[in-house]
């Protein structure tokens, strides 16, 4: 039986593409009803084919305001947790000092715990000290939970570094600051970008740690989950399907120039 | 370097020079804002929750710590079900994220050639539009009278899975299984990549050469690519089990009230009950649990050099 | 800086040392470079010849002592404001600035606005015209070390510091690029401090070599000197290989006799570590190339009042321009020989009993207070 050999052969291949298939098929639905006119409150079934809701993205209240709001935090979440965790990453990386095994293991345990612990743990802490939930309570603990994140990617970079690039700027006549900013950072550049790229995706789609420490305010995952009780609109799938064309465009925009610098640069 | 570090007395021998102070402080300037934020934004609040666990009271009178250590027993005692459906549905979530997600690793990784970069880019994209909308299309796929809970239905596959427990009246939706799918697919990602990057770092030449000492595929993969994407298969288990363990969004969306997980217990508890001693307990349980497990985990599997 | 200052620009360390905690990298050490010159510091790993290069260079702070420049106390400056520039070992070029960028790089950060032209003049002295707008991953081994010589030299350097500059570089390109060196060397006439464990490589290149041992100085001469006149076991075993005999001084005089293996070995007494004394212990050293060898059949025909030495030979490998035999004999465990192929004697095959011989004056005596086998290791470096 030549099929039953060939699909023993590719038994390997098969199985991760029918994986890929079950990782992309969601989305798959989210953009096809994107497209859906649904009856009732509720877009789970298939009714017509309607363009009315990519007329009109911003045509639910609120929808358009948590989306902004959840891109702030997720913009001022990224820079705290850049800029933080890349000093920190230096530091672990380039230095000798004391306590060192303690900061590795605070800097590992946000990974390592489930996130719904640190919101309750976080919420205890807010409302121990008063503090009036909101924007900055949910700025706070995305860097807190980002941080860890980025440490991690640019400590990578960092540590893959050779320290004699530093030494030959140094030797090349240029002082501290000139070596940081024409080597070190250049170099480091790829994990830093790396980490902030994470920070920002992981910001901007948390939903359990910022449900705890929102208050009244509503972030954009707040917005669909509410919905999920309330009746979930049209626009939210043309909100998710838009967010994925662009970023892939984005994504394969990038490897595109990456292609073409490449092979200039090999004339 | 500063004048005073070098005296106008004559440069003997003698003279030993030190770093100078400034320069040893670097990397605690470097240090504080990060840590710091850590401290404060991490440790001390899992220290007002343990405070919070073993206090009584109410909210219009106040909290105040009793040592009141039978909120722990109680809560246990009165959620325990949640408890151990929590570790149940993520253990098994855990487990599919490896079986489906090893293959689909091992073919980025040895079989894609030029199409790499492509699928690598399929794996990350889902995560561009918001984990709740795609939970949601979940409940789109799986609604009753759906293709998927119809060609299921009739291949018998639901009496086996209604025999188990997985799957009642026919249906899929708000049962454990449904749970189980979602969780599963919201964290393959967190198993693939890392399964992918220690993979990917394997030399295709060893393959041959195991070949060449006479083992079959299936040895080869056993003996040599297994044991060395080792690393991978940890730090994949950790990620996807350890936010699954505390996860209340898969079960609130597309199980119901008989598949509740503890993190939404803690949910309603904090949010709706505010019963908040024994949502500190539960919470304290769960990272307890947790933690345990890990560090049984990575000491079982030698390697601790994760972090 | 920007200006070559020409008169006394010596580089002086003066009891310079490096400790890590309680490891001691390099002894207090006194030490003169002199301008123009081409000065190799020899010796294995961790022998503590990069730190005292780095320590020059700046890049490592000196635990004691100082180094001056041309008579200036340079010791307290830090690398970017000493004239003094480096080639790193693995070169350390910027991987993400193109050829005449890393090239560029010292002059731009001293403010100079005009480099076009100097750069352009740097690229044609090594050679790399065509590569100017290469990235450094994308050049090969030999094409990176030039430049990295070429980034260090277009900032005319009093000194500059050579950190195992052809260590990552094959046999042949290694022996083009010594030879590259010294051209450039001689042309620019900038002094060069330059660290390596081949010893080959360090007399071919320099005109004073210092052999470090344990993060000491043990001896410091022309190749030519130090390779004749070896004062210690280390040196005698760490460039070229020697053969080193037990024995114990029968008499002196302007020869010293030495009882060894059950003959007697003269030597001058110029060549003794003073003041040799009847009925003490020496180690007499004799080159493997200085011996001849001669089948104990014909031991009628070696001249009178040469060192002779019996033996058998163990082991003969044929390695084209010479052959190497392995010689037991009782006055000593396997002695080298090096004999060249001009008239091959097919009796000296393994087994064969044979006499060596060689001209007491080739004969140098070491102080028996130390290993025998000291840097021996370095015998690697030979093939």
């Amino acid at each position: 039986m030549p099929v039953l050999r060939l699909l023993r052969r590719n038994l390997v291949v098969i199985a991760g593409l029918l994986t890929l298939a079950y990782m992309i098929l969601p989305n798959v639905v989210v953009m096809v009803f994107s497209f859906n006119r649904p009856e009732g409150r509720f877009n789970y079934a298939w009714q017509e084919f309607s363009l009315d809701a990519w007329k009109d993205p911003c045509g639910v209240a609120d929808l358009c305001g948590s989306l902004s709001l959840s891109l702030r935090i997720a913009v001022w979440a990224t820079v705290g947790a850049t800029v933080l965790g890349t000093m920190t990453a230096f530091a672990l990386v380039r230095y000798r000092f004391r306590a060192r095994g303690a900061i590795n293991s605070l800097i590992f345990l946000p990974m390592a715990m489930p996130e719904v612990v640190m919101a309750a743990s976080l919420l205890t802490l807010f409302l121990n000290m008063g503090a009036e939930l909101g924007f900055w309570t949910v700025l706070i603990a995305h860097i807190m939970f980002c941080l860890s994140f980025v440490v991690t990617a640019v400590k990578a970079r960092v540590m893959s570094m050779d320290p004699r690039l530093e030494e030959a700027a140094r030797d090349l006549y240029a002082g501290p600051v000139q070596t940081f900013v024409r080597v070190t950072l250049p170099i480091a550049a790829p994990g830093i970008a790396a980490g902030a790229l994470l920070a920002f995706a992981l910001s901007f789609d948390d939903f359990i740690i910022t449900n705890f420490n929102a208050g009244s305010t509503v972030t954009f995952p707040m917005f669909v989950w509410g919905s999920a009780q309330r009746g979930t609109p049209v626009q939210i799938n043309v909100i998710g399907t838009a967010m994925f064309v662009i970023a892939v465009a984005v994504v394969l925009a990038g490897q595109f120039i990456a292609n073409r610098r490449k092979s200039n640069a090999g004339k | 370097m500063s004048v005073t570090d070098a005296p106008p007395a004559p440069p003997v021998k003698a003279v030993i020079r030190k770093p100078s102070t400034r320069r040893r402080l670097v990397p605690y300037w470097l240090l504080l804002p990060g840590i710091l934020w850590l401290l404060v934004f991490f440790a001390l609040p899992m220290v007002y929750q343990a405070s919070t666990s073993v206090q009584t009271g109410s909210l219009e009178k106040g909290f105040e710590v009793t040592w009141h250590f039978r909120t722990y027993w109680d809560a246990l005692a009165d959620y325990y079900p949640q408890f151990v459906r929590s570790l149940l549905y993520a253990g098994t979530a855990t487990l599919l994220c490896l079986l489906l997600g090893y293959p689909l690793a091992y073919l980025i990784a040895f079989k894609a050639g030029r199409w790499r970069n492509l699928v690598l880019v399929l794996v990350v994209a889902p995560f561009f539009t918001s984990f709740l909308i795609r939970t949601l299309a979940w409940k789109t796929i799986l609604a009753d009278g759906g293709a998927v809970v119809d060609v299921l239905h009739t291949l018998h596959v639901l009496d086996v899975t209604a025999w188990l427990g997985w799957t009642e009246n026919n249906r899929v939706l708000a049962t454990p299984m449904a749970v189980v799918c979602g969780l599963t697919y919201n964290f393959l990602p967190f198993m693939i990549l890392p399964l992918y990057t220690s993979l990917e770092r394997i030399d295709g030449r060893l393959h041959e050469a195991a070949g060449d000492l006479y083992a079959t595929p299936a040895t080869t993969f056993r003996k040599v690519t297994l044991p060395l994407s080792m690393p991978g298969v940890v730090s994949g288990t950790l990620l996807t089990f350890i936010p699954a363990s505390g996860d209340y969004v898969n079960a609130e969306l597309l199980g119901s009230t008989d598949t509740k997980m503890v993190g939404s217990v803690i949910q309603s508890q904090f949010l709706r009950v505010l019963d908040y001693p024994t949502a500190a307990a539960l919470s304290f349980i769960l990272m307890a649990v947790v933690l345990l497990l890990v560090t049984v985990y990575i000491r079982r599997s030698g390697t601790e050099d994760l972090v | 800086m920007t200006q070559q200052q020409t008169a006394g620009g010596d580089v002086r360390l003066t009891g310079i040392s490096k400790t890590y905690g309680s490891f001691t990298a390099v002894h207090p050490l006194d030490l003169t470079v002199p301008q123009g010159s081409f000065f190799a510091l020899l010796g294995a790993s961790g022998c503590g010849k990069t730190t005292t290069l780095r320590m020059i260079a700046g890049l490592e702070e000196a635990t004691t002592g100082t180094v001056s420049l041309g008579g200036r106390d340079i010791t307290d400056l830090p690398p970017y404001k000493r004239p003094v520039n480096t080639v790193f070992q693995s070169y350390a070029l910027f991987p993400h600035l193109d050829v005449s960028e890393n090239i560029a790089f010292g002059l731009r950060r001293r403010g100079i606005k005009s480099v076009k032209k100097q750069v352009g003049e740097m690229l044609d002295l090594v050679q790399l015209g065509d590569f100017a707008r290469r990235k450094p991953h994308r050049l090969s081994g030999g094409q990176q070390q030039r430049v990295a010589v070429a980034r260090a030299l277009i900032n005319h350097p009093q000194v500059l510091l050579l950190d195992e500059p052809l260590g990552a570089l094959d046999l042949k390109l290694r022996r083009q690029m010594q030879l590259e060196l010294k051209r450039i060397q001689t042309e620019v006439g900038i002094t060069f401090v330059h660290v390596t464990h081949d010893q080959e490589e360090a007399m071919t290149m320099a005109d004073t070599v210092a052999v470090m041992n344990g993060g000491r100085v043990e001896q410091l001469g022309a190749p030519a000197d130090l390779y004749e006149n070896p004062r210690t076991t280390f040196v005698a075993n760490f460039l070229g290989t020697s053969n080193l005999i037990e024995g114990e001084i029968v008499s002196t005089g302007t020869d010293v006799v030495v009882s060894a293996g059950g003959g007697e070995l003269r030597l001058p007494v110029g060549r003794c570590p003073s003041p040799a004394r009847s009925g003490e212990k020496l180690l007499v050293g004799v080159r493997p190339e200085k011996i001849s060898l001669t089948h104990t059949d014909d031991a009628d025909a070696i001249p009178d009042g040469r060192n002779r030495v019996t033996g058998r030979i163990t082991d003969s490998s044929f390695i084209g321009v010479s052959t190497q035999y392995v010689v037991e004999s009782p006055a000593g465990a396997s002695l080298q020989v090096y004999e060249q192929n001009i008239e091959r004697d097919s009796r000296l095959a393994a087994g064969a009993d044979v006499v060596l011989h060689w001209n007491p004056e080739h004969t140098f005596g070491l102080d028996a207070a130390q290993s025998i086998n000291a840097g021996a290791d370095g015998l690697e470096d030979v093939a």
